[in-house]
């Protein structure tokens, strides 16, 4: 087991009040899985990002993580635009204090073998979205995360590229056998993306389904072209109350 | 190989023609440039020209108006005196010593406030009612502390300039991007490593910003110095000239003023092109 939730709570207390963003929330992913969380706007899905990677503790339940690495995907790629893509690269080593050149040294072959290398002394600003994106994911990757949190990430890319990027950044984490807990609110992305989709309810979130999927060869590609597509889309739809 | 001569050529040719809807792109900047300063050195020229000819023929009187040429001559007096590089250096001494010590001490103050929540919440208001107080009413208090040297005046300089540096660094601190924030956190960032390697560097253009409003403060505060005590510097020049009703020397002290304060804050723009480039 990977990742798991408990009958999990949490709330957040403003001085306006408090907010219940998860409520009774269980689940689990195990080693190698991609998971999708599908809910809609504001139902709690950043929360569930914040508690898998440990950034808050629940208020209620528990969180269990196998005790390795995670690594966060967000919105934005949130790449430092004075770093050079390199150095954004080697900025969670630096972090973590290893000044060692041999992680470096695996940073780098990663961002080569994706592609990357002869864009690792350019500034992220000379790079088009989608090249970020992946500068981003790499930096994960070179992190050495075992478990991927992603918040949304293809959501500020303009259709396009985000058919692409998220074709790409999928590829990328199975080819490297990392596990994926990926929310979003768009359901044709979760299916072609994932192992299995969990969808939420309103907030406070809870599990309302669980859909393993099954069909295609693992591609997003053939997921989006099978014809089992379209009805799991209408039944997720049907779950979300859209 | 022929093929490969006429990819060449081709090359080439879309090099040249790049290249020359380029030029006039730039030549049209330069153009441009040239225009606008031309313009910029024309109005003075325009206005120094109208203020000699109106002082010249009594339009308005050169007495209390002073002109370029008496400027001119006021200026050669002081250095043939020995007394114009002096003047310059205690005041640009003063303005410098001021400005530096304003804004190293106001970036160290706002990285403690950004390192301690709880302290940023108790000085708040301390920094507003230091930041509204007209400095000047504190001349009298730093004449008796401090005499009536240099230091009392660039203590003026540094008490005008320093709440204005807090607030904006620590502004631009606070300004740094949430998503950016997180992502440290996640990685296991401590504040001193979320500091050096995110905030620090993200708020440069904002460091750059103060500068240059640091700048005009400096010298506000070094001029309202000499007002208020010095027996030096342009300050004082311009206050003896207008008690003496020399007024020659009021206009040129100013106008030297004018030039170095200019000066000071293209450097500061400078070093904001070379550090933020
Ligand atoms: N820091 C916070 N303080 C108070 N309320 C918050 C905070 N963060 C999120 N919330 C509230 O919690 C709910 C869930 O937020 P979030 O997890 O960001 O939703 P989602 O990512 O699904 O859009 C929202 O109603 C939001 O207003
Ligand atoms: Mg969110």
């Amino acid at each position: 087991m990977m990742l798991e939730f408990i009958n999990t709570d949490y709330a957040y207390h403003t001085l306006s009040g408090e907010t219940e963003a998860v409520k009774g929330l269980s689940f689990s992913i195990v080693r190698g899985q991609f998971v999708s969380v599908i809910g809609p706007s504001g139902c709690g899905k950043t929360t569930i990002l914040s508690l898998a990677a440990g950034l808050i503790a629940p208020t209620g339940g528990e969180v269990k993580r196998a005790e390795e690495r995670c690594g966060y995907m967000l919105q934005r790629d949130a790449l430092f635009p004075w770093r050079t893509v390199e150095a954004n690269i080697f900025l969670p080593l630096e972090i973590r204090g290893e000044r060692g050149g041999e992680a470096r040294a695996r940073a780098v072959e990663l961002a080569k073998k994706y592609g990357l290398g002869d864009f690792l002394k350019k500034k992220p600003g000379q790079l088009s979205g989608g090249m970020r994106q992946r500068a981003a994911l790499i930096r994960t990757l070179a992190a050495g995360a075992e478990l991927l949190l992603l918040d949304e990430p293809f959501s500020a890319l303009d259709y396009q590229t985000r058919l692409e990027v998220c074709d790409d950044v999928q590829g990328i984490i199975k080819n490297e056998r990392k596990t994926a807990l990926l929310v979003t609110h768009d359901i044709s992305e979760a299916i072609a993306l994932s192992d299995k989709v969990i969808v939420l309810s309103a907030r406070p979130a809870h599990v309302v389904a669980e859909h393993d999927i099954p069909f295609g060869d693992g591609s997003p590609k053939s997921r989006r072209n099978s014809p089992e597509f379209a009805a799991m889309f209408e039944t997720l739809r049907g779950e979300l109350g859209l | 190989m022929q093929g490969a001569a006429a990819d060449t050529e081709k090359h080439m040719k879309k090099a040249l023609n790049h290249s020359s809807g380029h030029e006039k792109f730039l030549r049209a900047v330069r153009r441009k440039k040239i225009a606008v300063w031309t313009i910029r050195c024309g109005i003075l020229a325009v206005l120094l020209i109208l203020w000699e000819l109106c002082a010249r023929f009594e339009i308005i009187d050169p007495f209390v108006t002073s002109s370029p040429s008496r400027v001119a001559a006021t200026l050669c007096e002081l250095y043939e005196g020995g007394n114009l590089f002096y003047h310059i250096g205690i005041t640009l001494m003063e303005t410098v010593a001021g400005f530096f010590a304003a804004v190293i001490a106001g970036y160290g103050i706002a990285v403690v406030l950004w390192l301690n929540d709880g302290a940023r919440k108790v000085f708040e208001p301390y920094i507003v009612v230091l930041n509204a107080l007209p400095k000047i009413a504190l001349g009298p208090l730093i004449i008796i502390w401090m005499g009536t040297g240099y230091t009392a005046i660039i203590f003026m300089t540094v008490i005008v300039s320093v709440i204005v540096c807090i607030m904006n660094t620590l502004t631009g601190f606070l300004q740094v991007d949430g998503t950016m924030l997180t992502l440290m956190r996640a990685l296991g960032a401590n504040k001193a490593q979320i500091l050096a390697k995110l905030v620090i560097p993200a708020s440069l253009p904002q460091l750059m910003n103060t500068l240059k409003v640091a700048v005009g403060l400096a010298w506000i505060g070094s001029i309202m110095g000499e007002y208020i005590v010095s027996r030096a510097g342009l300050g004082y020049l311009i206050v003896y000239g207008g008690q003496v009703f020399k007024l020659d020397l009021v206009m040129t002290a100013t106008i030297i003023l004018c030039t170095l304060a200019g000066g000071m804050y293209a450097l500061v723009a400078l070093a904001e092109r070379i550090l933020t480039r």
